[in-house]
């Protein structure tokens, strides 16, 4: 089957500034796949170039088969893009819009019963005859997502959706993503929230400087770091030497070490008893994306 | 095909839900001109034999505010989306640049004849105005509106805030306007700012307009034709491979 999304050694500069430097990647149909990475990775050079909004320095994007440069205009009617920035225009209502971003992709009047849908699954009923300039900014953001699935794409790719965005509407928001990404829809997202990431997505892909750095299922990747995480509350300024390899982070009193096997607990405790340190709280914690993330960008 | 017709449809609406200031003010300000003009000036000059200055005046100001407005239509429509951002949504879709161009060009040569227009039907009012050609009339109305429709286009494409975009209209626009020979034959003018007149393409589009009701002008009207059809097509051009390449808004 021809993959949703395929990238092949592309590289983006900025004038002397390398942004992307040799990314490869393929995303098959039906996915549900995240592209992670701290501020500046790259995550939305990356799908700037895929939506044609930036062209690449050099390599190729395709979207459904179709190159994003040279036969432009079948990719773009594959594909769907909420921007990062919240952007809109302020002359029209949300339904006037959404229409009219249909229209650009051809469709008229066939297509209104999906964009009242697209409309109503996002929560924007009430909203649907008030002028953009006039939404709050959750409204707004819903209604960057409803422009672009109003063409209906299979390819989906949302740029930090949940980015200032409260609770409920995450919540209502990845009801209606993973119902799009059941009925078929390709999904690609970059997220802050890796928690949601971990989630949803079944594949991952972490960006650091330009560069994929890891590639994997949601699951090998977790299991990449071996182990789990032990939390104590400690009544102690200072730890012993011997334990401060193992300490992964540490905020007011709460200290959490990594341990590659479930029997070192045995090794900190006694350390800690032999320091006279008191053990106020103990949890043990599974290790998550943030764990990955953190090893593999520290490496 | 239909990709287009929306766009254009879009920034048709967009001027047009504003229309108290995209079609309103802009004729009347014309009306003002037209009043203090030819009040000022009438009783002294005659530019055309059997045609009073006032009704000198008008296509003039017609087509200067037609210029003017379908210069505002593409160009503020262009600096104001990609000062919001929301030029995304039109570079997101399969639009192809032809598309693209000619959406808006319609949408500002409209604006043009909708404000010449109601300049021309408020100045009934005030004086009779002959009709010697209404194809020429036409002609000019199309390329004049379509001319300065390319231009905001380039200046919208070019501009990246606001500011460049006043400067653009108030160091280009309004001296070539104003410096075309609305408000005064160039015969009238001494021999070096007649040439120079000549050298500006808002003079043959007034020219040729004018020649369109009066039947008479500064010069002959093929002469304007060509000059403004030429200046019509070469700008096209540009602008075509400005938005071919992408330059400024697909980086
Ligand atoms: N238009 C641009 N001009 C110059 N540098 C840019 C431009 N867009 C992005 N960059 C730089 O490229 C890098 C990657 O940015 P970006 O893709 O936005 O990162 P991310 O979305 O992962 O946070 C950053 O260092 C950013 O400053
Ligand atoms: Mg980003």
């Amino acid at each position: 089957m021809t993959p949703a999304i395929q990238i092949d050694q592309v590289h983006k500069s900025f004038g002397a500034f390398e942004a992307l430097r040799g990314i490869d990647l393929t995303i098959a149909q039906g996915e549900f796949f995240a592209l992670l990475g701290p501020n500046g990775a790259g995550k939305s050079t990356l799908i700037n170039l895929l939506a044609g909004l930036l062209r690449p320095t050099s390599g190729k994007l395709s979207v459904m088969g179709h190159d994003v440069v040279n036969d432009y205009q079948s990719a773009r009617r594959l594909l769907g893009v909420v921007p990062q920035e919240l952007v809109f225009d302020p002359f029209f209502n949300v339904r006037e819009m959404l229409r009219f971003q249909a229209g650009y992709f051809g469709l008229g009047k066939e297509n209104d019963a999906w964009v009242d849908e697209v409309i109503e699954s996002l929560g924007l009923t009430d909203k649907a005859y008030t002028n953009m300039r006039r939404l709050s900014g959750g409204m707004k953001r819903r209604a960057l997502i409803a422009q672009a699935l109003a063409h209906k794409p299979p390819v989906v790719v949302l740029d930090e959706p949940t980015a200032g965005v409260d609770v409920e509407l995450r919540q209502m928001l990845w009801e209606f993503i993973k119902r799009l990404n059941r009925e078929g829809h390709t999904i690609i997202l970059t997220t802050h929230y890796l928690e949601e990431a971990e989630t949803l997505c079944s594949r991952v892909a972490m960006l650091k400087q330009g560069k994929v750095v890891a590639l994997d299922s949601t699951h090998n990747l977790l299991n990449r770091i071996p182990g789990k995480n032990l939390r104590l509350r400690l009544a102690a300024t200072s730890l012993p030497a011997s334990l401060t390899p193992l300490l992964r982070s540490q905020d007011e009193g709460h200290y959490t070490f990594a341990l590659p096997e479930v029997a070192q607990i045995e090794f900190v405790l006694s350390e800690l008893r032999n320091a006279d340190i008191k053990v106020e709280d103990m949890e043990l914690i599974e290790v998550d994306l943030e764990d990955v993330f953190m090893e593999i960008v520290r490496q | 095909m239909t990709g287009m017709w929306t766009l254009f449809k879009k920034e048709i609406l967009r001027f047009w839900k504003v229309s108290f200031q995209t079609v309103a003010a802009p004729v009347i300000t014309a009306l003002l001109y037209l009043l203090i003009f030819s009040h000022v000036l009438a009783s002294h000059v005659q530019v055309y034999e059997g045609v009073t200055y006032t009704a000198f005046l008008i296509p003039g100001l017609m087509m200067m505010s037609l210029l003017q407005n379908a210069f505002a239509n593409s160009s503020s429509s262009l600096i104001q989306s990609k000062v919001m951002g929301n030029i995304v949504f039109l570079l997101l879709t399969p639009l192809s640049y032809r598309q693209f161009f000619l959406a808006f060009l319609l949408a500002a040569i409209i604006r043009g004849l909708v404000v010449g227009a109601s300049v021309w039907l408020v100045a009934l009012f005030f004086v009779d105005l002959p009709v010697a050609q209404p194809l020429l009339i036409l002609t000019f109305a199309v390329l004049g509106g379509g001319l300065l429709g390319t231009l905001g286009i380039i200046a919208g494409i070019w501009a990246e805030k606001f500011d460049q975009m006043a400067a653009f209209q108030n160091f280009i626009i309004m001296p070539l306007s104003f410096l075309s020979g609305v408000f005064y034959s160039i015969h009238s003018l001494p021999p070096f700012w007649q040439k120079v007149s000549h050298l500006n393409p808002f003079f043959y589009m007034i020219d040729g307009f004018r020649h369109g009701f009066f039947g008479q002008g500064d010069i002959a009207p093929e002469i304007s034709l060509t000059v403004v059809g030429v200046s019509f097509l070469a700008l096209s051009w540009i602008t075509l491979r400005l938005l071919k390449s992408g330059y400024k808004l697909r980086g």
